[in-house]
């Protein structure tokens, strides 16, 4: 049986996947934001972590989808995914490689589940999928595990809601525990944190909302998952928005979870940035050490 | 059949109350229709032979595309507030900014009305504060 083991959240900014293209991602600036990281990338690489699948949610910031086609949830059933131009020509990175027996039964599970999903049997994938995987995996020839694209429309509004985010989790789950291989299936929600990327507001960072909002993602995500879209504009900035797809994550994984790693850090470019690592209580492995790390801004006193 | 009635979210309350914002333009379905044709612009530079073409003669490049003409100007004066207002999302420009070699922390500050320097300053200093920016009608 498949079995979702493990959530993980990551920022997904380009400017991530520029620094490592450029050879910066040791400097003073980018330093600490790749240090933060390090830890998740040593614990992917412990025997048992290591997913076979990643179900990646993220948003596709117009690149597979223009304004012709603006699907709320899709799912990536291709055997493989290349990575999008986005203007700049494709970022240098390995195609990503699907698992279309899952995302299938994925796809068909969530539809009987009421979600009346978007099946993508082409498409091409932005720096929202690209760069968390750069991010965990670094710079390999190839991508060390299958991925399932899950692209949620956070662009046009509305987006979904928390609520309707957190209960696709739910079936996301559902889908992944009835499939019959035995697979270690981890879901990722990217995107975040408080950021606005436009508007006389642009530059728009809570550090206090972000910090709640990793709490209660943890301990309280029924009640964070009404939180209205209003609140995120105006708490954590236009783009802030993106911590939507988060829910989607905590929803996959029950009632309870363990916080094995929480790192938190202001800025990258206009962002600030969470990287989180969460199992269900049940089969929860041991916290890292330590176990939440703050740097940059974020250190400094309110 | 016991299912409570669900509760609905009033469309017109919710829509308006995005117009509280300071300084912030949600991308709407309103914004999304006006911007259609200067995304789809956006949009094509996805192709290395448009962004040479948009390159060599943006104006000729631009008149293929169904946009007004303060779109148009907002383009070559690389103006992003003022495409915004034209129904551009920031996501969909990024395809011309990226087509300049610049990044979105560059578009991001050029829509604030600080210097490039002031703004990444302001980043490193732990960004904008939520501070009396939430809401217009309420001030907080
Ligand atoms: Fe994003």
């Amino acid at each position: 049986m498949a079995r979702v083991t493990t959530g993980i959240t990551s920022s997904h900014i380009p400017a991530l996947g520029a620094a490592m293209q450029t050879g910066t991602s040791n400097n003073d600036y980018w330093g600490p934001v790749f240090k933060g990281y390090e830890p998740i990338k040593e614990w992917l690489k412990q025997p048992g972590n290591m997913p076979d699948v990643v179900v990646l949610v993220y948003n596709d910031h117009a690149s597979a989808f223009d304004m012709n086609i603006i699907p709320t949830f899709a799912i990536g059933c291709a055997e493989s995914f290349k990575p999008a131009d986005e203007g700049w020509g494709p970022r240098p990175v390995p195609d990503v490689i699907g698992h279309p027996d899952l995302a299938w039964h994925i796809a068909q599970s969530l539809i009987l589940d009421d979600f009346d999903m978007t099946i993508m049997n082409q498409m091409d994938v932005d720096h929202g999928c690209t760069v968390p995987l750069s991010m965990m995996f670094g710079e390999p020839s190839e991508w060390p595990c299958k991925v399932i694209p899950f692209p949620v429309n956070v662009v046009t509004y509305p987006p979904p809601s928390g609520r309707r985010c957190f209960n696709l989790g739910d079936s996301i789950k559902a889908a992944v525990e009835s499939f019959p291989e035995d697979l270690n299936v981890h879901v990722w929600g990217t995107g975040g944190m408080s950021h606005q990327l436009q508007g006389p507001r642009a530059g728009l960072i809570n550090k206090e909302f972000d910090l709640k909002f990793i709490d209660d993602l943890i301990n309280d995500p029924e009640h964070l998952s009404l939180k209205p879209h209003l609140e995120y504009l105006r708490e954590a900035g236009s783009e802030g928005i993106e911590l939507v797809m988060w829910l989607i994550m905590r929803g996959a994984l029950g009632d309870k979870v363990r916080d094995l790693y929480t790192f938190y850090h202001i800025p990258a470019s206009n962002t600030a940035l969470g990287a989180l690592i969460l199992q269900p209580e049940e089969t929860a492995g041991e916290p890292l050490n330590p176990r939440k790390v703050m740097s940059g801004h974020s250190l400094a006193t309110a | 059949m016991t299912e409570t009635k669900k509760e609905r979210i009033d469309i017109h309350s919710y829509l308006a109350a995005f117009d509280d914002i300071p300084g912030t333009r949600v991308f709407t379905a309103q914004r999304a229709r006006k911007g259609y044709h200067l995304n789809q612009f956006a949009m094509s530079l996805m192709k290395e032979e448009n962004r040479k073409r948009f390159l060599a003669d943006e104006s000729a490049y631009l008149d293929e595309w169904d946009i007004t003409p303060a779109a148009k100007q907002a383009v070559l004066d690389r103006n992003y507030n003022a495409m915004i207002d034209e129904g551009g999302n920031v996501y969909f420009l990024s395809k011309l900014f990226s087509t300049d070699g610049k990044s979105f922390q560059f578009a991001a500050g050029s829509m604030t009305g600080m210097t490039q320097e002031e703004y990444a300053q302001m980043m490193i200093d732990g960004g904008r504060s939520p501070e009396g920016v939430r809401s217009i009608k309420e001030g907080y």
